[in-house]
């Protein structure tokens, strides 16, 4: 079978390439990218012998992008064990539906993702369900306890790709070298969710003026500064790769910052939307679906966070897609859970960066598909013939409002509902499927 | 003149229009406390439930009078915390109660923005009895009240509020209304307990209570929970009450006509001493008093928006 997507600014970093060309799909896979005048000279015998032949597919993407499928590499798919809030399928399609083809899913499942039998059953159900690449990230500790570390060769070859406690910060300081200098021998990264929780201390929101005004327990920025600063010290001990989850802090910036000048290359990291998007103030009314940790911070930490995105300290954007049933937010704030449902939102709130003019849009497609690509060593953000059929064709310039009662998520729990965004996917290509919205 | 909205959730939502609609109306009501028959018919056939999610006896006893005096019939509709986690919603909860008919829903509930909720879910007037670390703000009114009849005046007066800052929703609701009736509000306690932050509402912090107190002229004390010690706010009760115990001493650093305020329950020999609790100073028990005055103005009035 094969698809033809006509006429469209083809942007894939991974080959120089921003241009518009045909990309012509056979199998799943990428065949050729034709460069549009050639295509033109061309008497065109070949592509009209091409997409004449029966079940070719022709998209005209005249006007649009043409980008290879983003690459999320934090995301919550809640199966096994809660499958109320997310399946593999429901959280694949909203993958789909938001322009992400392959999304890499953390382990704070039910059983927890610290074994081979686990990381089998999400690749199988991913088989057989999933509408985009699945790529389970181990547990770094049993049960993410922080106490004993997780078989990390066995979880290695069974398919995961990466080891994190995301969720539990891995709070004792000789667990975490153990785990940076025991990943060595695979060559993974080790993804710290990084909080001081004793100095969280069950908090709930950013702490500041907003949080003792609305009667809120906060959360400090140092919570988040201060394990980043013990995570890149510990990363500098023992060689091992650390990629530090979802930065929401000017400090936190920082320090990364310095310890990239200061060479230590293995160090990654990610920020996602609504780090660079809002701050505390969405919480405001106490908005339990702006209820996120690390929490919403304030514009300081907004200003910080593009900057770093801008200034390449931040490497990857990713959503940390944490769907949760509206019964869990229909609560008092104290009791609601952490979380914000971002798959169907975060390439439409990514290309404001562009807008504003933080970054071009061959940067845009670093962060969001090839960095984490290759953060994850998985082969995937790129375009090249041969290469696996991940693509996205967006359209830019329109105004959509973003519903989330329309989410194909289980999770509708956004602060962006109701957002005019002036980007949208209107194809998606993944696994050899095409899926079209109008 | 009526109220803008048709709940009572905190100081932060009232203009200062508001908050003396609620204090004329409250004096009225305080004349009628006076007489030898306390009851008008002002709200025969409303029905109020006092939803309290925590203990407390003297803010629903009061709420309870209130309604009472107002001819509403009152439900108490208590509720422990353990039974909330393992069972029903308070949204389900509070439909529940709607359904039943109540016009007025008082809710005391241990985190901060629950009244909100329920506001946005109820077409019921929902009175904020004190949620979480959030705001009480009856108590403010009260504490206004009481101030007003004592100095005759809000404007221009020095209140110092000493103690637990960070866990006083009482604080807070005075920080707020204090600060658009246009009084200057100092903050007294330890750096553990009085959020810097504050500095950005313009008030001034003190950690020596005799320089805070200086030329004060309303002190309000507030309770110093029992449990906050030994989690680190501060060593121990007794250095505690070293430190910002309020003590005839250190009273004498205000002015001479000050006005000493507590929100109650007292906790003497911790954070007062006894000679003031119960010295000339002192007005902490016709705040109780005074209470009951506000509480029936703020059901009146939020009964005359719904209609």
């Amino acid at each position: 079978m094969m698809i033809l997507i006509r006429n469209g600014r083809v942007i894939d970093p991974s080959q120089g390439i921003d241009e518009v060309r045909d990309v012509l799909i056979e199998d799943g896979k990428i065949k050729v990218l034709v460069k549009q005048r050639s295509a033109k000279a061309r008497n065109k015998t070949e592509m009209n012998r091409l997409t004449d032949a029966a079940g070719c597919e022709v998209v005209d993407a005249t006007g649009k992008l043409v980008l290879p499928g983003l690459v999320d590499m934090h995301v919550h798919l809640r199966e096994p064990g809660y499958e109320y809030k997310e399946t593999i399928r429901t959280g694949t399609m909203a993958a789909v539906r938001g322009g992400v083809t392959s999304v890499c899913c953390m382990p704070n499942t039910n059983p927890v993702n610290d074994n081979a039998s686990v990381t089998q059953f999400i690749l199988k159900k991913a088989s057989q369900e999933g509408a985009c690449n699945v790529y389970p990230i181990g547990a770094i500790t049993k049960s993410q306890k922080g106490e004993e570390l997780a078989e990390f060769t066995m979880m290695s070859e069974a398919g995961c790709i990466a080891f994190s406690d995301d969720g539990r910060p891995v709070m004792d300081s000789l667990m975490m070298r153990r785990a940076l200098e025991y990943s060595r021998i695979l060559g993974v990264p080790v993804i710290s969710h990084c909080e001081d929780s004793a100095l969280s201390a069950a908090g709930v929101m950013n702490e500041g003026f907003l949080s003792v005004t609305m009667g809120l327990k906060g959360i400090p920025a140092q919570s988040e500064e201060i394990m980043v600063s013990r995570d890149v010290a510990l990363a500098e001990l023992t060689g091992g790769r650390l990629h530090i989850a979802h930065v929401s802090t000017a400090g936190s910036v920082e320090v990364i910052r310095l310890a990239k000048k200061r060479g230590i290359a293995s160090i990654t990291a990610e920020t996602c939307p609504h780090y660079f998007s809002i701050t505390e103030r969405a919480v405001e009314g106490y908005n339990t679906n702006a209820k996120v940790n690390p929490p919403l911070r304030t514009d300081r930490d907004v200003e910080a966070v593009r900057e770093g995105l801008c200034d390449g300290t931040i490497d990857a954007i990713a959503t940390d897609h944490a769907p949760h049933h509206s019964d869990e937010k229909l609560m008092e704030f104290d009791l609601a859970p952490f979380g914000i449902s971002g798959l169907e939102t975060s390439i439409g709130l990514s290309m404001k960066l562009v807008k504003d003019g933080l970054l071009t849009l061959d940067e845009l497609v670093r962060k969001t598909a090839l960095a984490p690509a290759m953060i994850m060593g998985i082969g995937k953000g790129t375009l090249k013939p041969g290469a696996d059929a991940d693509l996205v064709v967006l359209e830019t310039g329109g105004e959509y409002r973003v519903d989330a009662a329309s989410f194909d998520s289980k999770g509708k729990n956004t602060p962006f509902d109701g957002w005019v965004l002036g980007t949208r996917p209107v194809v998606t290509i993944s696994q050899g499927k095409m899926h079209r919205w109008a | 003149m009526s109220l803008k909205s048709k709940d009572l959730i905190g100081m932060k939502e009232l203009d200062a229009d508001d908050i003396e609609l609620i204090l004329d109306t409250a004096a009225g009501f305080k004349d009628v406390l006076g007489r030898d028959i306390k009851k008008v018919p002002a709200l025969r056939g409303k029905t109020a439930v006092n939803l309290f999610y925590e203990p407390s006896t003297r803010t629903r006893t009061s709420f309870e009078l209130a309604a009472k005096r107002l001819s509403t019939d009152v439900i108490n509709f208590s509720v422990t915390t353990s039974s909330v986690v393992k069972g029903e919603t308070l949204r389900d909860t509070a439909l529940t109660i709607q359904a039943l008919g109540a016009d007025f829903i008082v809710i005391r509930h241990s985190y901060s923005g629950a009244p909100h909720f329920l506001a946005s879910k109820l077409s019921a007037s929902v009175v904020n009895a004190g949620d979480g670390t959030n705001e009480h703000p009856t108590q403010a009114l009260l504490d206004l009240f009481t101030i007003r009849e004592k100095k005759h005046r809000i404007e221009g007066l020095e209140v110092a509020i000493v103690g637990d800052i960070l866990h006083s929703r009482v604080a807070k609701s005075n920080i707020y209304a204090l600060g658009k009736l246009g009084a200057r509000v100092r903050l007294i306690g330890p750096p553990t307990l009085v959020p810097s932050y504050f500095r950005d509402a313009g008030v001034d912090i003190f950690t020596d209570m005799n320089e805070g107190l200086k030329d004060a002229d309303i002190i309000m004390m507030l309770r110093i929970q029992m449990e906050r010690q030994g989690k680190g706010f501060f060593p121990t009760r007794e250095e505690y009450f070293g430190n910002w115990g309020l003590t005839s001493e250190r009273l004498s650093k205000a002015k001479k006509n000050v006005v000493v305020m507590h929100p109650g329950p007292m906790n003497r020999g911790v954070e007062i001493s006894s000679d003031v609790a119960d010295g000339r100073r002192s007005v902490i028990l016709e705040q109780v008093t005074n209470g009951l005055a506000v509480r029936m103005a703020v059901l009146y009035l939020l009964a005359g928006v719904r209609e």
